[in-house]
């Protein structure tokens, strides 16, 4: 009776919670369909700021364009990059005894925590003052966005490796497995799952980054659409804003349900641990 | 034949593929995020163009200026330090966004972990707000919180409320709560990690020792708890501490700028440059040993892993 009542409270406070984080979301990709250019009355359902209106659309509208493809390019980019950097990375610190690779590892743990906008800057005087490679625009916002995103698929790797263990891959040797190839045949299929959320997590944390990319931008065709919600917040802005935020969503929602689908397959008959999803 | 005692580790090919394998990523660490770190030093502390008023680094420890340093360093504690405020205020808004954040997040990850039926589904949509853009969650609160905005509309629905409130000119609880809004979830999650592990033989025994519920509660589950309870509010005060978008975006006013500003607003001014790097470097200070604390309890194996 009493523990009825305890845990009631609980649940309601739950509710109340859920409603509270998706609901302003739901209105905001709600008005994206709004017949009007109204973000705060309800008009009616059309697709005019997805493609109908001939100026202001995502579809017609060159810059929200231009941001829609760039910030999909830089997380795909940035995955490509990240992944395999991170898988190496994380196998080497996890074996590899020493005072490097323990600094190393401080490092990355480091990187994890650190407040973005403190990388973001420290990148962007190295762009502006230092004579690199890296240009403001895609090249120094891939090299910014791989630096901050490296530690996730460290850290998810890691986590899964203490739990595989040294013997399988031992076993592998014994048998004769070059060192390489038991890495190769033995580790990295059984790394897979995590290896893929690794990859889906960076890819959903890159699309919605804001601080390295906002700095590190060169110019209007270099800003994705957390810079041009920001810019346009503010100032006005066409239910096309909300359009391209939802479109945004959607992506990152599809690289989930994706990801989560194989990451099934590739768990399928293992005890899942839904806490490596999670991170 | 290999005898079935050595570890491979052992093996000169093993022993320098560990070390291949790590190399590139430790070259990147090094060259993209130590350097870096080290040129915002070499900025603060070395000169500026009098003419170009652009930075002149100084590389070496030994000729480093402070004066750069020191005049910011001025502003903020001196008659006039109107950097002060805006720091201060940092201070104020991260303790009691975070407050706020263990407050909600409590009750929500001590249901979810012990009572909730549908876990899966609950646990999902609780990590919904991960996969939606930062500035799309703040988008949606610029767009409730219009002067004709829905949350007008449904204060003046009653007719309790004139519902003409202006909660985008500059209020500091606005500012706040988008403060929660965004970081809330960044407290659930390790939350729920940490209760979910607490044995429920555990608060079985304490109870069969004549505990009170509420007893059993706050001597057993929010003392276990604890760690928890630090990593969740270290990784969500962490990031505000560099937080600049959402008080312009929720507000915009000078009113309610915090640390962030002050370094956006710096960077985006030419000739600020190495004002810019004072204010990083001392975020950076105030942050080092939160960060330092997270990153020991990140590495505990007995504590939270986030």
């Amino acid at each position: 009776m009493n523990r009825r009542s305890g845990h009631g409270f609980l649940a309601l406070v739950t509710g109340a919670y859920l409603l509270w984080s998706l609901l302003p979301v739901l209105i905001a990709v709600l008005f994206s369909f709004n017949d009007s250019r109204s973000r705060t009355s309800w008009q009616g359902f059309s697709l005019r700021w997805y493609f109908g209106d001939p100026e202001r659309s995502v579809w017609y509208d060159d810059s929200l364009q231009t941001a829609l493809v760039h910030t999909l390019r830089l997380g795909v980019l940035t995955t490509l990059i990240v992944v395999p950097l991170g898988v190496a990375l994380a196998l080497g610190l996890d074996r590899w005894r020493g005072r490097l690779p323990a600094g190393a590892n401080f490092a990355v743990l480091f990187a994890f925590v650190l407040p973005e906008i403190l990388l973001a800057v420290a990148l962007l005087f190295v762009v502006t003052t230092l004579v690199t490679p890296l240009q403001l625009g895609l090249s120094a916002q891939v090299a910014g966005l791989v630096t901050f995103q490296l530690s996730y698929p460290v850290i998810i790797v890691r986590a899964r490796l203490v739990t595989i263990g040294p013997q399988y891959e031992e076993a592998a040797v014994d048998l004769g497995a070059s060192p390489l190839a038991a890495v190769r045949r033995v580790l990295l299929p059984m790394l897979a799952p995590a290896i893929l959320a690794s990859a889906v997590l960076v890819f959903a944390d890159v699309i919605d980054d804001f601080v390295i990319v906002r700095y590190l931008s060169g110019d209007a065709a270099t800003e994705p659409t957390s810079v041009k919600i920001y810019n346009s917040a503010r100032a006005a802005p066409t239910p096309a804003l909300n359009a391209l935020a939802s479109l945004m969503l959607a992506a990152a929602l599809l690289a989930v349900a994706v990801g989560f689908g194989v990451y099934r397959y590739l768990t399928r008959g293992q005890r899942t641990d839904t806490q490596e999803l999670l991170v | 034949m290999p005898d079935a005692g050595t570890r491979p580790s052992a093996r000169p090919g093993t022993r320098l593929l560990w070390p291949a394998l790590a190399l590139p990523g430790m070259a990147w660490i090094a060259l993209l995020f130590i350097l870096p770190l080290y040129v915002v030093l070499a900025i603060v502390f070395g000169r500026m163009d009098p003419v170009f008023r652009t930075p002149l680094p100084v590389w070496n420890p030994l000729a480093w200026d402070f004066s750069q340093f020191t005049f910011v360093l001025e502003r903020i504690v001196g008659e006039g330090g109107y950097f002060g405020p805006a720091l201060a205020r940092t201070g104020v808004y991260v303790l009691v966004a975070s407050s706020l954040c263990v407050l909600i997040a409590y009750p929500v990850a001590y249901y979810t972990a012990r009572y909730a039926r549908r876990k899966a589904l609950l646990l999902t949509l609780l990590i919904a707000p991960f996969w939606i853009s930062y500035m799309m969650r703040m988008l949606a609160w610029v767009n409730l919180l219009q002067d004709d905005g829905l949350v007008n509309q449904a204060l003046s629905f009653g007719g309790l409320f004139p519902g003409d409130v202006n909660w985008l000119d500059g209020r500091s609880s606005t500012v706040v709560l988008g403060l929660v809004y965004g970081y809330v979830p960044y407290m659930i999650l390790p939350l729920y990690a940490g209760l979910d592990r607490i044995p429920a033989p555990v608060l079985e025994a304490a109870r069969d020792l004549g505990a009170s519920r509420w007893e059993a509660f706050r001597r057993v589950t929010l003392r276990l708890s604890r760690p928890a309870i630090v990593a969740g509010v270290l990784l969500t005060s962490l990031p505000m501490l560099g937080d600049y978008f959402t008080s312009d975006l929720l507000s915009g006013s000078p009113r309610t700028s915090m640390a962030g500003n002050l370094i956006n607003s710096s960077v985006q001014t030419p000739g600020q440059t190495g004002q810019a790097g004072a204010f990083v470097l001392i975020v950076l200070l105030v942050a080092l040993v939160p960060m330092l604390l997270y990153i020991r309890t990140v590495r505990d194996p007995s504590a939270v892993r986030s």
